[in-house]
């Protein structure tokens, strides 16, 4: 299929829904599509093949905060050219709602248009104000996608309607082989002669992410284990943390902060245990599916989403989200059993597949075929329809 | 001596122009709504017989028991059979037909071992086939919706803009596809 997908925000900024769009282009041409993807970039950004600059975004405040987009004359002339010489099967719009190119491509275009929706938020008066304004164009949108049940609800909420759920891909490959990080043994397959690592990622001052569970967990298992550290790597003040632990097992409590892509991957491979207590709050967890990615053995709390990634604990050890106790004894299990980890490893690999990019492409590449009937494909709409 | 009267004419005119290019802009819209719950109704019946064909195709294949290939043709057949008052009814019982025989523990893994991999292709065209279907129906009822919402609203209702175009109706059917 010829594919046109229309991106909102400055490609060279990283960001949610640029990735999200990279991987996408990136699974869909894997699978022997022609994808073209236009998208704001700076003058001299350097873009892949496959993509094509709109022109600067300006930041404007816009929504409670400022977004660089994309508009004006210029912007659309060059949205309508695209469409027009694309000759594209089907168009796929992210973020139709913002007032980007997205938009400007729903406007400019005719035929069957999918929509992908990424943000969340609550029922704001500014979209009340601007939903009929956005009506017109999105009405022309014929297969509507949202990335999460919160996408989802925000969708229905403020437009009405429906849309399927495709939630984003993991790029599962990209995690799958790394060195463990300097002074860290990585994962071995036999009994640890040093006690071993435990590993965590994620905000360290967000409750929900249930760090201070681990902590506590780490204070029983510290003492039992005179070799077992912590690895922790997320957002958050180092300090802070090491004032929650006590001084005798400081120094087994390595506070990484903010990681790199890349030292994050090799975070992954440099611990015995990943463990996630998140108390709730979780749709999915992009941070286990990461791990499960990079073959870390998981412990993670029973929470639902937990559960369900990680196939009622086939893939991962659960244990009752909260509870500090069953945490340490099912962290030590683990740790004196590497046949467990080594099959818990290889069963999380298995399992991640299903949220792997080439599982989300497959999908979305469905959402095309199902509005994309007939042959027409995209045509350039008449000037003011 | 003025010309107040022209400048008043030529106001009503530009009134009259302009009521005129948004009456005729809410009917542009109206019907592009129902242009699109037309092409949506369009690929949903489509997906519903293709899923319906390849419910029979997995039936014909020889690869299942004869029993489970009985209830999958009954069904498949029932629903491309069925009239519009009862198509609902039908293609739900499709729907867990499939789920009934393709979710009985170890059925893919059988089955993709079978026929030299006819097996793994005729479930493959079944799975893309059953998730189209669920595709379908959503894109299906959010243009029926949104067509509704617009059809209420005054303009449409005081101006005949909808012309005879009947009011859609949803599409609601149990469209859980079968875990493959």
């Amino acid at each position: 299929m010829r594919i046109g997908i229309v991106c909102p925000y400055t490609w060279n900024v990283p960001g949610g829904v640029q990735q999200h769009i990279r991987d996408l282009a990136e699974a869909l041409t894997a699978l022997g599509h022609r994808v073209s993807v236009i998208t704001p970039a700076d003058d001299d950004a350097e873009l892949p093949p496959y993509a094509v600059s709109a022109g600067r975004a300006v930041p404007v405040p816009y929504n409670g905060s400022v977004a660089r987009l994309a508009f004006g004359f210029l912007s659309a002339g060059r949205v309508r050219r695209w469409i027009n010489e694309g000759g594209f099967d089907v168009l796929h719009v992210h973020e139709p709602a913002a007032p980007s190119l997205g938009l400007l491509a729903c406007w400019a275009a005719d035929g069957p248009i999918v929509g992908t929706f990424h943000a969340s938020y609550e029922k704001s008066r500014v979209v009340s104000v601007t939903a009929p304004i956005l009506q017109s164009a999105l009405e022309k949108i014929t297969g509507r996608i949202a990335v999460s049940e919160a996408a989802r609800t925000t969708l229905v909420e403020h437009l009405g309607g429906d849309a399927v759920l495709i939630p984003n891909g993991v790029a599962t490959e990209r995690y799958a082989m790394a060195e463990p990080l300097p002074g860290w043994q990585g994962r071995g397959d036999g009994a640890r002669e040093d006690g071993g690592a435990l590993g965590f990622l994620g905000r360290m001052d967000e409750p929900r992410k249930g760090l201070q569970v681990l902590l506590r967990a780490f204070e029983i298992l510290g003492r039992e284990r005179p070799g077992l550290r912590l690895l922790l790597a997320g957002p958050g003040d180092a300090d802070d943390v090491a004032a929650r632990v006590s001084p005798e097992l400081r120094d087994r409590v390595v506070v990484l902060g903010m990681v790199s892509e890349e030292d994050k991957v090799r975070a992954y491979h440099s611990v015995d245990v990943f463990v996630a207590p998140n108390l709730g709050g979780e749709s999915f967890g992009i941070v286990l599916a990461e791990a499960m990615s990079a073959g870390a053995p998981i412990l993670a709390s029973d929470i639902e989403a937990f559960d369900r990634v990680l196939r009622g604990g086939r893939a991962g050890a659960l244990f009752p989200a909260g509870d500090e106790r069953a945490l340490a004894a099912a962290a030590g299990e683990l740790l004196d059993d590497p046949a467990r980890r080594k099959q818990l490893s290889a069963e999380a690999r298995a399992a991640v597949r299903a949220y792997d990019w080439s599982s989300v492409a497959r999908d979305v590449l469905r959402v095309y075929e199902t509005v994309a009937i007939g042959d027409a494909g995209v045509v350039e709409s008449g000037l003011g329809a | 001596m003025s010309y107040d009267w022209i400048i008043d004419v030529l106001f009503w005119i530009a009134v009259v122009f302009l009521v005129g290019v948004y009456v005729s802009w809410r009917a542009t819209r109206l019907d592009r709504l129902h242009v699109r719950v037309e092409t949506a109704r369009a690929a949903l019946d489509a997906a519903l017989v293709r899923r319906a064909a390849a419910a029979l195709e997995l039936a014909a294949s020889r690869l299942l028991d004869p029993a489970a290939s009985l209830v999958l043709a009954t069904a498949a057949h029932e629903a491309r059979t069925a009239d519009a008052e009862n198509r609902e009814f039908a293609e739900s019982d499709l729907s867990r037909a499939l789920r009934a025989v393709v979710d009985q523990p170890g059925f893919a893994g059988t089955l993709a071992a079978r026929g030299d991999g006819d097996g793994k292709s005729v479930l493959d065209e079944l799975s893309s086939a059953a998730a189209k279907v669920a595709y379908a129906r959503r894109f299906y009822n959010d243009a029926v919706a949104q067509a509704r919402i617009a059809r209420r609203k005054l303009l449409i209702r005081i101006l005949p803009l909808a012309g005879r175009a009947p009011l859609p109706g949803f599409f609601e059917i149990d469209d859980d596809p079968p875990g493959i």
